[in-house]
C-alpha cells in the first residue's frame, strides 16, 4: 500500500427502473486509495450511501478479473475507461489524480435497455449466440487430443476471437450501436476451426440476421476495436462480411447446407 | 380418427438478391460496389479534364471521343448512355442503402438512448463521422454540376459541345468556382473514409495489404481533390482563358490552354 489517497468527484447516472427518467447525481468521494480498482471505488461509494441511508448505485460485476464481461461502464465517455485493453474491473484508481471528476454512465443502445442505474439488459447477445454460436457434434467421451490437426495460425486466430467476453463495449462505443465486433468474434472462433466448418455458412447467416434484428449497422469507424477490453480486431468483421456474402451468393448446397 | 399434422408451410423465400440486399451487411457490400463504380468515374473524369491544360481543341476532341467510343463497334453515344445508366443506378442504390442504414442506426440509438455526457471518441475521425453530410453535399453538387456543364442551365453562356469554353465561362464566376472547390473538398473527405471502408465491407482484409489500404485511400482522395480543385483555381487565377471563337474580325487572340 502506498497510502496515497484521492478525493474524487463522481457524476453517476441514477435511474430507478427501466421506465423511470434518469438523472446524474454528484458525489464527493474522499479517501480513495490509488491501489483500489474502479469497482472497489464504487463499493466504497455504496458503503457510504448505505451508511447514510441512501440507495446504493446498482452496477454489474462478477469475476472482477476481466473474464466474465459483466462489468460495463461508460467512464468519461469511454467504454471501460481510459486504459486500452482493460475491462472496468481491471482498471485501477492510480490512473486518476486527486480532484478528478469522473462521469459514469451505463451502456446506451436500444438493444440494451437500462434495468437500473448502471445495469443494462444484454439479452440480445444471447439471442445471437442461440442463433448459431455453437457446433453440432455428437456428445460422448472426449475425443483424443490432437485427433483433429489444426494449423497453429488458425488456432491462434480462433483464440484471438474467442477472447471476447461479451461485455458489450463494442455496441456501447459504436456511434451506430452496432454489434458487428461481438458477432464477428463469436463467428470467427468457430468458423476458423475444422469443427466449425459444417455449419459455417448457415451459422453466419443466422447470427448476422439475428444481430441485425437488434442492433445498428457497421460504418467502419473502428471505435469498437479501440474500446474492446480484449482488443479484438475489426479484421474479424471483414471476415464475417466475406462469409456472409459467400453464404448469400454462392451455392451453399455444395457446402452441404440448406439453400 | 387418425390425425396428421401437415408439415408447416415453408415461408416462401424471396429471391436471393432481395434477401441479400435486405441485410445490412449486404447493403454495405452494395454500397462498396457502387462506390467503386463511382470512384472509377471520378478518376476518369478528373484525368479527362486535365486536357483543359492542353488546349481547347484537345479537351473538346476528348469530349467528342467519349460520344463516339468505341467508334464503329456501336452507334454513336450508345456506350455513353450505357455508362450513364450504370452510373445513375449505382448512385441510386448507394444513396438508398445509405439512407436505409442511417434509419437503422438511428433506431439502434434513438434520442432517448443517447449518451448524456460527452463521448470521447478514440479513433472515429472527422471523415467517418461526416459521411452522410459529405455525401449529401456531393449529391447536391452532382445536380448542380450536371445543370451547369451538361445541360447548360447553370447561368453561364453555354454552347453544347464546347466543353472548354463552357468550363472556363462557368469557373470565371468566383462564387461558382468556390462551390466547385468546397464540393470537391467534401468529395475528398467522403472518398478518404469510403475507399478505406470499401475494403472492410467487401471483406478484403489481409495483413499484407492492411496498412496499404489507408494509404491508398489517402492518396486517392488527395489526387482527386488536387486535380479537381485545380480547374476552378486555374481559371480564377487567370492561367486558363476563354478561347476566342470566331476571330473573323482579325482581332489578336491568345492561344487557349495553360498559358505557360
Ligand atoms: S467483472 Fe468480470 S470482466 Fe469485469
Amino acid at each position: 500500500m502506498t497510502g496515497k489517497t484521492l478525493t474524487l468527484r463522481l457524476k453517476v447516472w441514477r435511474q430507478d427502473g427501466p421506465r423511470a427518467a434518469g438523472r446524474f447525481e454528484e458525489y464527493d468521494l474522499p479517501g480513495i486509495s490509488v491501489d483500489m480498482s474502479f469497482l472497489e471505488m464504487l463499493d466504497v461509494l455504496n458503503e457510504r450511501l448505505n451508511a447514510d441511508g441512501h440507495e446504493p448505485v446498482a452496477f454489474e460485476h462478477d469475476c472482477r478479473e476481466g473474464i466474465c464481461g459483466s462489468c460495463s461502464l461508460m467512464i468519461n465517455g469511454m467504454a471501460h475507461g481510459p486504459q486500452k485493453g482493460t475491462a472496468t474491473c481491471q482498471l485501477h484508481m492510480r490512473h486518476y489524480r486527486d480532484g478528478d471528476e469522473i462521469v459514469i454512465e451505463p451502456w446506451r443502445s436500444s438493444a440494451f435497455p437500462i434495468i437500473k442505474d448502471l445495469v443494462v439488459d444484454r439479452a440480445p447477445f444471447d439471442a445471437i449466440i442461440q442463433a448459431g454460436g455453437y457446433i453440432s457434434a455428437p456428445a460422448g467421451s472426449a475425443p483424443d487430443a490432437n485427433s483433429v490437426p489444426i494449423p497453429k495460425e488458425a488456432s491462434d486466430s480462433a483464440m484471438d476471437a474467442a477472447q471476447c467476453i461479451g461485455c458489450g463495449a463494442c455496441v456501447a462505443a459504436c456511434p451506430n450501436g452496432a454489434a458487428n465486433l461481438f458477432t464477428s468474434a463469436k463467428l470467427a472462433h468457430l468458423n476458423l476451426l475444422p469443427q466449425g466448418q459444417a455449419e459455417r455458412y448457415s451459422r453466419t447467416v443466422a447470427m448476422v440476421d439475428t444481430m441485425e434484428d437488434h442492433f445498428g449497422s457497421c460504418t467502419n469507424h473502428g471505435e469498437c476495436e479501440a474500446a474492446c477490453p480484449k482488443e479484438i480486431s475489426i479484421d474479424f468483421i471483414a471476415l464475417m462480411n466475406r462469409d456472409y456474402v459467400k453464404a448469400q451468393l454462392f451455392n451453399r448446397r455444395l457446402a452441404g447446407q440448406r439453400r | 380418427m387418425a390425425t396428421a399434422t401437415a408439415p408447416a408451410k415453408r415461408k416462401r423465400e424471396l429471391p436471393w438478391p432481395i434477401t441479400f440486399y435486405r441485410s445490412a451487411v449486404g447493403k454495405k457490400w452494395v454500397m462498396a460496389i457502387s462506390g467503386v463504380v463511382g470512384l472509377g468515374f471520378v478518376v476518369v473524369h478528373m484525368i479527362g479534364n486535365l486536357k483543359l491544360y492542353l488546349s481547347r481543341e484537345e479537351i473538346n476532341l476528348y469530349g467528342e471521343a467519349l460520344r463516339e467510343f468505341p467508334k464503329h463497334l456501336l452507334p454513336r453515344t450508345v456506350f455513353l448512355w450505357i455508362t450513364r445508366v450504370v452510373l445513375v443506378l449505382a448512385l441510386a442504390v448507394h444513396v438508398h442503402a445509405a439512407a436505409s442504414l442511417t434509419r437503422m442506426n438511428a433506431r439502434a440509438r434513438p434520442r432517448n438512448q443517447q449518451y448524456q455526457s460527452p463521448r470521447d471518441y478514440q479513433v472515429a475521425n472527422y471523415a467517418s463521422r461526416t459521411m452522410r453530410w459529405t455525401g449529401i453535399i456531393v449529391l447536391l453538387f452532382i445536380g448542380f454540376h450536371l445543370l451547369d456543364l451538361t445541360w447548360g442551365g447553370g447561368g453561364a453562356d453555354f454552347e453544347r459541345g464546347d466543353a472548354y469554353n463552357n468550363l472556363v465561362r462557368s469557373f470565371d464566376r468566383p462564387l461558382v468556382a468556390a462551390v466547385y472547390v468546397v464540393a470537391n473538398l467534401a468529395l475528398g473527405v467522403h472518398l478518404f473514409h469510403g475507399v478505406w471502408s470499401m475494403f472492410q465491407s467487401l471483406g478484403v482484409n489481409n495483413p499484407r495489404i492492411n496498412k496499404a489500404r489507408k494509404r491508398f485511400a489517402q492518396s486517392v482522395a488527395a489526387i482527386i481533390v488536387i486535380g479537381n480543385i485545380s480547374f476552378p483555381i486555374a481559371v480564377q487565377a487567370g492561367w486558363v482563358d476563354e478561347a476566342c471563337v470566331g476571330t473573323e474580325h482579325g482581332e489578336p487572340c491568345e492561344p487557349s490552354g495553360l498559358k505557360f
